[in-house]
């Protein structure tokens, strides 16, 4: 077996563990393994544009706030979604995200480093401010209330285990499409551009298009997350889209690990972890989370997935000079 | 709408302006020396206004506290430099994303110490009076907040234009490698520059607690107005700065006033049209 294929066999493992290990662990417990799934999507999403093209989005909250405002107005003011049509709005989730990212790609994609940082910042501040000012669509500061309930279609969604099976069977999905496209020639060419756009533009890449391409898949994966989050909180609020949201999703990609997919995964997982449930532990958790993000930049450039690999290289490198590490998936200017 | 609209909204959007100086002026350097973009500048605002809070309540004096918080966040900037962001060498990404985790550990040190209310910062008795031009009140307070950030940004320009350390900044901002080519010394630089960035961002802490509140959050709600002046101003300028603190300024003040509804839209799209546009600012060297 492959090197790769054991990595595959391993998060196969961990899934069926999740699946079979949550349901029985308490409502706390799967309520907390849903949340963390939800933004393990949106990790994900922006671990594309990250960890394999070498974009570093603060503005990610936009696709999952768009998400997330189309599936509570369309269930609170035209009750449509709360059926079958839950996977039409699933699809249409995912299609405003990336009609979002279509717009908002044409500003964006031209930037690069920290201006793109500070574009798609500006670009997600557009989108908040209308969620918290445009009190006739959004209820302003208020937000929207999900009175209908979740999807009722032969599966009882209420239920906080089955929706948590659905939100799971949602992230497997969003994981092995993922998983494809970063495999593929196209994903090839993404972690070119992450490398040397320069060189990839000599080679006659469309290098805007590829870059282009990647964001908009990334502002659908984010639209699903958003319409998943809907239903999970039942309540969206400005607080959805504001800009800690998209902070977050980034801290979980580097806190897992960049340019891996399950890292995102990962990093869902710790910070929800650390913040809904040591938090009912000890006040100080904030510190936790902080400091543990703050060692992971300063001495696991690679994220806790990077661990093995530095594991390795400890073990046969040892009495060898160490060569300095770098951020592996981001361009150094 | 009269005259008297217009003359109040304008006033009010240039002293909002003034408290946006401050902060995006230090942002503004610190981008430019560095090339990060600080994302705990938010926090040292908040913590300019909770050390001027706990120096209020020991001494009584409100003049007291805007030097003290602001050397107080000074250090804390140059600790974080120093410690933190500097062994990281020059690699922007990993030096911006550090800046995140401390804005949360310095969110969460502040809840800790200063709880989750929402407190005042009172200023001195005589800023809290009006002055009547033409039958319009003009609260001092305001008045002073323009007259500081005048002040200022008058001592930071004859600073930067007029000195020798001013000769350097600008060379370092210019062109890092060719200024230390040239021997200057721009490690040092960034330490002092972002000192001082935490500095101006902790004055305008309290001048802003004044009539924003300090108030967990506060922070988080800064961060994105500092960068508006930033980028329609242009990174490491700070002629810039000024023009864009006051045009985010009167933009902020008439958007709410004259369409409530998309006000923060208007003030966020012209910001991402600008960076598309001319990702260095309209007033940023190329």
């Amino acid at each position: 077996m492959s090197n790769q294929q054991v990595k595959n066999l391993a998060v196969i493992a961990v899934l069926i563990l999740i699946a079979v290990i949550v349901p029985r662990s308490g409502s706390f417990v799967v309520l907390l393994a849903t949340r963390a799934l939800t933004f393990a999507i949106l990790a994900m999403s922006l671990d594309i544009l990250l960890g394999f093209t070498g974009l570093a989005s603060l503005g990610q909250a936009a696709y999952f706030g768009i998400g997330a405002y189309l599936t509570a107005i369309l269930a609170s003011k035209f009750h449509f979604g709360l059926g079958w049509d839950f996977w039409l709005v699933t699809v249409l989730g995912m299609f405003a995200g990336a009609a979002l990212a279509a717009f908002f790609g044409l500003f964006a994609i031209r930037a690069s480093g920290v201006y793109f940082l500070m574009i798609t910042l500006a670009l997600g501040q557009c989108v908040w401010g209308l969620a918290y000012r445009w009190n006739s669509l959004t209820g302003g500061d208020n937000g929207i209330n999900l009175t209908g309930g979740r999807p009722q279609f032969g599966l009882d969604l209420s239920n906080e285990v089955t929706w948590f099976y659905l939100v799971l069977a949602f992230f497997t999905a969003a994981l092995i499409l993922l998983y494809v496209l970063v495999r593929s020639p196209f994903g090839r060419s993404l972690a070119g551009i992450r490398e040397r756009e320069l060189r990839m533009q000599i080679l006659g890449y469309n290098t805007w298009l590829h870059k282009y391409i990647a964001f908009i898949i990334a502002g659908a994966f984010g639209g699903l997350a958003g319409v998943l989050w809907a239903h999970t909180n039942g309540h969206v609020s400005p607080e959805t889209v504001v800009l800690t949201t998209s902070v977050d999703a980034l801290l979980m990609v580097v806190l897992g690990g960049a340019g891996t997919l399950v890292g995102g995964a990962i990093g869902a997982a710790i910070v929800f972890g650390l913040r809904e449930y040591l938090s009912t532990l000890v006040p100080w958790w904030q510190y936790v989370l902080g400091g543990v993000y703050v060692l992971t930049i300063l001495y696991l450039p690679s994220g806790l997935m990077g661990i093995p690999a530095r594991v390795r290289q400890w073990w046969t490198q040892q009495g060898k000079d160490k060569e300095p590490e770098k951020l592996a998936s981001v361009p150094s200017s | 709408m009269n005259t008297q609209f217009w003359v109040i909204q304008a006033f009010n959007g240039i002293s909002y302006g003034a408290l946006l100086f401050l902060v995006g002026s230090g942002l503004s350097l610190i981008f430019g020396v560095m090339r990060i973009v600080n994302l705990a500048h938010g926090s040292y605002f908040l913590l300019g206004g909770y050390i001027a809070i706990s120096v209020i309540a020991g001494t009584g004096s409100w003049a007291l506290s805007i030097p003290v918080a602001a050397l107080g966040v000074a250090i804390v900037g140059l600790l974080m430099e120093r410690v933190f962001l500097r062994p990281l060498g020059f690699d922007p990404l990993r030096q911006v994303l550090l800046t995140v985790g401390f804005a949360f550990l310095f969110q969460q040190a502040a809840l800790d110490i200063w709880g989750g209310n929402n407190m005042d910062i009172n200023p001195a008795s005589e800023l809290s009076t009006s002055v009547v031009i033409g039958g319009i009140y003009f609260p001092a307070y305001r008045m002073f907040m323009i007259g500081l950030a005048l002040l200022i940004g008058v001592g930071l320009w004859l600073a930067m234009e007029k000195t020798r350390m001013g000769a350097m900044v600008r060379a370092t901002v210019d062109d890092a490698q060719m200024a230390r080519g040239v021997g200057i010394d721009t490690n040092r630089i960034s330490m002092f520059i972002f000192a001082l960035g935490a500095f101006l961002a902790a004055v305008g802490g309290v001048i802003g607690g004044a009539f924003l509140g300090v108030y967990p959050g506060l922070d988080f709600e800064m961060l994105p107005l500092a960068f508006a002046v930033v980028i329609i101003g242009g990174m490491g300028s700070l002629g810039g700065a000024a023009i864009g603190a006051l045009l985010v300024g009167l933009a902020d003040n008439f958007g709410k006033a004259l369409f409530p509804e998309i006000s923060y839209f208007t003030l966020y799209a012209p910001m991402a049209l600008i960076l598309a546009v001319k990702p260095t600012g309209l007033f940023g060297r190329e």
